[in-house]
């Protein structure tokens, strides 16, 4: 019933990538080479005073903290901090998107959905970043860990260091268990590499069962795909969390939201979504996935619709808890975030990017019905949660330093061009649409 | 309730069947004014040529208003006609007003369609909406098709809805 269809990865196809990712290379030297002689130390200063009165107007405590921190963090160049800030704010959207991918096939099977059966390749595809991500992200890590991570400074669990912080060293044990605090941070450590193992260990289980299904048929590799789904969405639950703890949260060490594991994976989750459209979409207008229909396109327009609801409602949760108790220590996060450039205006285009535009655009039937007012969508989402894990992530690394800029958009470029290499790629590897699912006839027979 | 209606019923006992005479009974130039049937009949909105419902719309209408109305109290009362000071907060402050806001917005919303639908479906308080055959809440779909909208005879409508597969055919009066 379904014909062998193959996505061919054209050499036009990379050749546009190739440009657009020169593209981003070029933005990213230019950018570089701004950060570099734009004199920033003399701003620095401006600005840190700036901070002085303003943290100081919210509490004493805080405030010695940060100046603490602005002063000691001389690390690195403010240029070089701005890539690394950078690559670990794409590193962290991106591998959101791959696991989203494998999220979404995991969810289909527990649900036992038959609508998504004809796209359930894409989100596959889109898996094989994990592997890539994880793989940069240890890197990165070892490279650029002491000017992202505060807490990786051994001075804070020195007690009788002069910069000795009480705070973190309360935490430490999160990090740094079993050995002392201060040394290599071996729990942190053996998470990011467990998470990275067990989801790459769920991704080749269930990618085996359904490339195994073309050839052979019948229902075993369904209910065996099935069965790796449910096991992968609980250690998902837990992990996705505890990573949103690890890799985005931490990095603002003295703050926390106990609401963070969900704010991160909703985030991933409607991104995530928007890029599975967002290929649907260019594959059938490429004239590709036949089978796929208004039917399944408003299905998907549904979620990005609903979704953006929930990260509104994880958002702004977050946000009212956190303004109406008021504890310094917490509100701090917010105020830097609402009044420090560039993340102030982020910090609002977020909430019509993410939240107004697609609530709007998307309530009518037609307009989740026809492609082109989905891919508009699409696009501002995606690039509204680009702003939303920016801000996520470089205020706590660059504190007032911090710029939206050529430097900041190559990166996101380059990234977006590799992880459409690595998904494609995968892609063009497989059969585009599953021949023997067993709710391929439910799905093309889809009507809502 | 209007009265001097003449209608003629179609009685049937598939829904496949009805589907199809649906298609054919309107392609015979009959104009159909509604199909009652005790379960939902996939596709028999397309085959009827209903134009899609306007309720969503009003429903956002609806939306909008609790938005506004809500926004507007909590901004007058606490903010100017009995300010509060409520830990430390400006009086007229935003976000606390957002929860409310959301949920006074869904309440006007849902109920708002809840009551529209009612209403033009014929189905507010005191108005019994009209029972072509009582078999339709039970295992018979039931075609009405109103006289006064059709050039064709009593008879002739009749003969196009046996030839379509209806079980019965009957006169119905209000």
């Amino acid at each position: 019933m379904i014909a062998d269809e193959k996505y061919d990865f054209k050499s036009q196809t990379k050749t546009k990538l190739f440009i657009l990712g020169a593209v981003g290379l070029l933005f990213l030297i230019v950018g570089i080479f701004m950060a570099k002689n734009s004199g920033g130390h003399e701003e620095h200063h401006a600005s840190t005073e700036i901070s002085k009165t303003l943290t100081a107007s919210v509490a004493p405590q805080e405030a010695d903290h940060q100046m603490a921190a602005a002063e000691e963090h001389h690390g690195s160049p403010v240029w070089l901090k701005r890539v690394y800030a950078a690559v670990w704010h794409n590193n962290i959207f991106f591998i959101g998107l791959g696991i989203i991918g494998l999220f979404f096939v995991a969810i289909q099977y527990a649900a036992q959905a038959g609508w998504s059966a004809p796209i359930k390749r894409i989100p596959l595809a889109m898996g094989s970043w994990i592997l890539v991500g994880g793989i940069i992200m240890i890197l990165v890590w070892f490279v650029a860990k002491s000017d992202i991570f505060h807490w990786t400074h051994a001075d804070l669990f020195d007690k009788s260091s002069k910069s000795y912080d009480p705070i973190i060293d309360g935490k430490g044990g999160f990090f740094y268990w079993p050995l002392q605090h201060g040394g290599f941070p071996i729990f942190f450590f053996l998470r990011m590499v467990l998470f990275f193992g067990l989801w790459y260990l769920f991704f080749a289980w269930i990618k085996k069962e359904m490339l195994a299904e073309d050839l052979n048929g019948g229902s075993t590799h369904w209910f065996k795909a099935r069965k790796f789904s449910a096991i992968f969405l609980v250690i998902f639950a837990v992990s996705s969390s505890i990573a949103a703890w690890d890799w985005v949260m931490s990095i603002d060490t003295h703050w926390y939201s106990t609401m963070f594991g969900w704010y991160v994976f909703a985030s991933w989750w409607v991104t995530g979504l928007t890029a599975i459209t967002l290929i649907v979409i260019y594959l059938k207008d490429a004239g590709y996935l036949k089978v796929v229909n208004a039917n399944h396109l408003h299905d998907l327009g549904k979620f990005i619709f609903a979704f953006s609801i929930f990260w509104t409602y994880i958002w702004f949760g977050q946000f009212l808890l956190i303004y109406y108790a008021n504890i310094p220590e917490e509100t701090i996060y917010f105020i830097n975030q609402m009044h420090t450039a560039p993340y102030n205006w982020i910090f609002y285009a977020n909430l019509f990017l993410n939240f107004v535009f697609p609530f709007l655009l998307l309530m009518t039937r037609d307009s989740k019905r026809h492609e082109s007012m989905l891919k508009v969508v699409c696009f501002i989402v995606i690039i509204g949660h680009w702003f939303d894990f920016y801000n996520m992530v470089t205020p706590g690394v660059m504190k007032l330093e911090g710029g939206m800029g050529f430097l900041e958009i190559g990166m996101g470029l380059i990234f977006t061009v590799v992880f459409l290499f690595v998904v494609l790629s995968a892609l063009s590897k497989m059969q585009l649409v599953a021949k023997h699912h067993p709710f391929m006839e439910e799905s093309l027979h889809y009507h809502i | 309730m209007q009265s001097n209606k003449n209608f003629v019923v179609g009685i049937f006992d598939d829904e496949d069947v009805l589907l199809h005479a649906v298609e054919k009974i309107r392609h015979s130039g009959v104009r159909i004014d509604e199909v009652y049937s005790p379960f939902p009949v996939h596709g028999l909105d397309d085959a009827l040529g209903y134009r899609r419902t306007r309720l969503p719309i009003a429903s956002f209408m609806f939306g909008l208003m609790g938005t506004i109305l809500a926004l507007f109290t909590q901004t007058w009362m606490l903010g100017y006609d009995w300010p509060m000071d409520i830990g430390g907060k400006n009086y007229a402050s935003l976000p606390p007003f957002i929860p409310v806001t959301f949920e006074f917005t869904v309440l006007c919303a849902s109920w708002g369609l809840v009551i529209t639908f009612l209403i033009v479906s014929n189905m507010k308080p005191y108005s019994w909406p009209r029972s072509y055959d009582i078999r339709s809440t039970d295992d018979k779909h039931v075609m009405a098709i109103d006289l006064a909208h059709n050039k064709m005879s009593k008879d002739e409508i009749g003969r196009v809805l046996k030839e379509n597969g209806a079980s019965e055919v009957n006169e119905k009066n209000f």
